[in-house]
């Protein structure tokens, strides 16, 4: 039971960091139908941006507490600026000039997007690991007291209640930003009928530029957070978290934002659950099967309208 | 030549190149300017202003050329274009320079390998000669290029390729001639130790060039984008690998086995995932692919995880070896024993199989299968609607493709002599991928234009290895935006009506041409 709860906490924290990712994938999906392959590289990128400015500083956790939040909170912002920027290039060097071309040149462009930014920050940053000591440490122990009497301990850290804290502020601000505001009535027009937007006034090209733009600086914060819970990065982690946000993405159902948050979590603690009973060598094997199965036998998602076939 | 030149133009092109730089600036400054490095006591921060300078500068220098040059359809292209024209002639001249600088002199075995450091007045005149001649004929061609173009307006690509059709029609041939005459050529120069680097390089071309031609059957016939294909090659491989482990076979045994089990995988695969829309289709390949490796490389028992499969025996010419015994190939020929020899075997072996894929793919378009593949690439709703099965038609082509790949992967094994997991990432999807892609989905000679120039390029810029595969990123970018249908785009169906009638723009971009 109480090893049960400790993976619920993980698998939590980890679903967080997924369903930040996954919503870069689906609303860029929603408003254009395609698959940025490259977003999970924005991410690794927004990751590094943070881990420079992490060491540029010099940030320690011995810094006072007040000071370290506020230091991390800038970082914050500016790795979202920063991401964001590289976001809107990628969208207007690789996707926008083929927007309208034929279906699988953009996914295409995306690959070859993808594989440029890894090597690019390969090339600029080295490929060795970068390890940076914890900045936020210490937690609450729910059960098993301080492990003396050699039972399990289950631990909830400030870092992973920071991370899920976050996470669900910034998914409830999102949902209100496509709900309330302008910009998301445009993007919900461009969803449904970009042609018929554009006629009614909506500025169709900085509508999807700004798509881009949010999720970059969802990715951003997902990166930081990463960075924060695993202590180390390298040029080549977008990869598996793009893949496993895509599947979360496409489980939730793809298009759908809040079927992205669900779809984190659940491919989050699948993860979790995964290596704690079963392998931990086959966890990154359950999500691609996961994938695989959801796009076979439930195409439309958890969340997801059924697609229609037009001719 | 200024006058064309007006000052808005200057003005606006100033603006741009001076954004373009600005939003170098942002994206550069941290990642290229600011180094993490590992140092005592965690991470340091290595600064390096002068980089990011120069990637900002490159890119606002770049960005104006474009921009006064070349980005410029509304003034009729005149004078600036043979500036142009001059500009690229000379580039290619550059680059010619370069070619036969490096590969004539280690060809004439000059020592220093590099002509222009031989200081020999010949030769250094002889390469400026061949330069000058190669600028010359640039010109003249994309001029030739232009003047006919120019009458015509859009039938314009039509002449050039009207043009350039006798071509088409030998350059296969004369191409197989040479790839048939290429271990004799290379050793006649440089002897049989000289030649081996290139005999295996030429070996690494061609399984590039087979795998490509397999997988242009999924992608480039039936327009299905299959991420995942190293699967089939790694399935092939191990298929190999396994059997002569466990069981004892050789090559040639195995050979047509492993085609049959990567295309039974294929099959397996397709069968359930051919029904969902092609970039979801790519993606689950992608998944299949890496849950392939990372299967074979837990599964120690078997597969001997990351350590790979070693010892796996070398293919023989009819039960003949390629060995120092009394009878192998060398004892029974009456030849001196030499390495080289069975070098020269696994490239006719090679060129074979690629050549039978090339010819297989040739016939099959010919076929009703291959007419429904073209046709399903071209569309899907109108083919269902004539009443071909899609799912038969998709999995017919994926399984082709996988079997391809599964050779290519045993004969990889073969060659290899040891496999590992390694050997098959997504990265190598991903570069045969770029193989077909950049010559164009659809076009055989493509892929070998394609192959050579890509494996040839990563084996002659060896020094600079690390940008490699950034440049084929950028490169995959760069040519899918500016040349959506490959640079060699042969992509018409290989049957029509008489007439032909040309596809209007707005047809291929809505996906259909």
């Amino acid at each position: 039971m109480d090893y049960f709860l400790q993976q619920l906490i993980n698998g939590v924290t980890l679903g967080s960091i997924y369903g930040l990712i996954a919503i870069g994938y689906t609303m860029v999906y929603g408003i254009i139908g395609m698959i940025n392959f490259a977003h999970g590289d924005i991410f690794m990128v927004g990751s590094f941006l943070a881990l420079i400015m992490v060491v540029a500083f010099g940030v320690t956790a011995a810094m006072p507490l007040t000071l370290l939040i506020l230091v991390l909170l800038g970082i914050l912002v500016v790795a979202m600026v920063l991401t964001s920027v590289w976001g809107w290039t990628v969208e207007r060097l690789a996707y926008r000039p083929l927007r309208g071309s034929f279906r699988l040149a953009p996914l295409i462009t995306a690959i070859g997007m993808s594989i440029t930014l890894q090597n690019f920050v390969q090339l600029s940053q080295g490929a060795r690991n970068k390890p940076v000591q914890p900045l936020i440490s210490g937690g609450f122990t729910l059960m098993g007291g301080d492990g003396s009497d050699g039972s399990f301990v289950v631990q909830l850290s400030y870092l992973q209640i920071l991370i899920i804290v976050v996470t669900t502020v910034l998914m409830i601000g999102f949902t209100m930003l496509i709900n309330k505001t302008s910009l998301g009535r445009a993007q919900r027009a461009c969803e449904q009928d970009r042609k018929m937007a554009s006629l009614i006034g909506v500025n169709v090209d900085r509508t999807i530029s700004l798509t881009f733009v949010m999720g970059a600086a969802l990715a951003a914060v997902a990166g930081l957070m990463f960075l924060l819970y695993y202590g180390v990065i390298d040029f080549y982690i977008g990869f598996l978290a793009g893949v496993k946000a895509f599947t979360a993405a496409v489980l939730g159902g793809i298009g759908s934002l809040p079927g992205a948050m669900l779809g984190g979590l659940l491919i989050g603690l699948i993860e979790t659950f995964w290596s704690g009973y079963f392998s931990v060598e086959y966890k990154d094997v359950a999500a691609f099967s996961i994938l695989a199965i959801v796009l076979i036998f439930l195409p439309e998602g958890l969340l997801g309208k059924p697609e229609v076939e037009k001719v | 030549m200024s006058d064309l030149v007006s000052e808005s133009r200057l003005k606006a092109s100033f603006k741009d190149s001076g954004i373009a730089a600005l939003i170098t600036l942002a994206l550069s400054f941290m990642l290229i300017g600011m180094r993490t490095e590992i140092s005592i006591g965690g991470l340091a921060v290595d600064y390096r202003w002068a980089a990011v300078a120069i990637t900002v500068v490159v890119v606002f220098a770049g960005r104006m050329l474009l921009n006064m040059y070349v980005w410029r359809p509304e003034t009729p292209r005149t004078v600036t274009f043979r500036t142009v024209l001059l500009g690229l002639s000379i580039l290619a001249a550059l680059v010619i320079f370069y070619l036969v600088d490096r590969f004539l002199g280690a060809v004439a075995g000059l020592s220093p390998a590099r002509a222009i450091e031989s200081n020999d007045w010949l030769w250094i005149l002889l390469l400026l000669a061949l330069a000058v001649v190669a600028a010359i004929v640039a010109t003249a061609l994309l001029g030739l290029a232009e003047k006919r173009a120019a009458p015509t307006g859009p039938g314009a690509a039509a002449s050039i390729k009207a043009g350039l059709a006798p071509l088409g029609k030998w350059l296969p041939l004369a191409l197989g001639l040479l790839a048939v005459a290429v271990p004799f050529i290379l050793i006649e120069w440089l002897g049989s130790r000289g030649s081996r680097q290139y005999l295996d390089l030429a070996i690494l071309v061609l399984t590039y060039i087979m795998l490509g031609w397999g997988l242009n059957i999924v992608v480039g016939l039936a327009g299905l984008l299959d991420l995942g294909y190293v699967a089939f090659y790694a399935v092939g491989a191990y298929s190999f690998a396994l059997l002569s482990q466990y069981f004892g076979l050789g090559f040639w045994m195995c050979l047509p086995l492993a085609g049959i089990l990567a295309a039974c995988w294929g099959m397996i695969l397709g069968y359930p995932v051919l029904r969902l829309r092609g970039d979801y289709l790519a993606i689950v390949t992608l998944a299949f692919g890496e849950i392939i490796r990372v299967i074979l490389l837990n599964w120690y028992d078997f597969t001997g995880g990351p350590d790979g499969i070693s010892g796996i025996p070398r293919p023989t010419l009819f039960g003949i070896e390629f060995d120092r015994g009394d009878d192998g190939f060398a004892a029974l020929f009456g030849l001196q024993y030499s390495s080289i020899h069975r070098i020269i075997f696994l490239y006719y072996v090679i060129l074979a199989m690629a050549l039978v894929t090339n010819f297989v793919t040739m016939r099959l378009r010919r076929l009703p299968v291959g007419r429904a593949w073209e046709a399903l690439r071209e569309d899907e709703i109108a083919c269902r609607s004539l009443g071909i099965n899609t799912t038969n038609t998709k999995l017919s082509a994926f399984a082709t493709g996988a079997m391809f790949g599964g050779f290519a992967g045993s004969f990889f094994a073969t060659r290899q002599g040891f496999i590992s997991p390694e050997s098959f990432t997504f990265i190598e999807s991903a570069v045969i991928l770029a193989i077909v892609v950049l010559g164009g989905l659809g076009s055989q000679i493509g892929v070998v234009i394609a192959a050579v120039v890509m494996i040839g390029g990563f084996e002659f810029f060896r020094d600079l290895q690390e940008y490699r595969m950034l440049v084929f990123g950028l490169l995959m970018v760069i040519i899918m935006v500016w040349k959506p249908r490959g640079l060699i785009s042969t992509r018409k169906p290989t049957i029509g009506l008489k007439r032909r009638t040309g596809i209007s723009a707005d047809m291929v971009q809505e996906g259909q041409g």
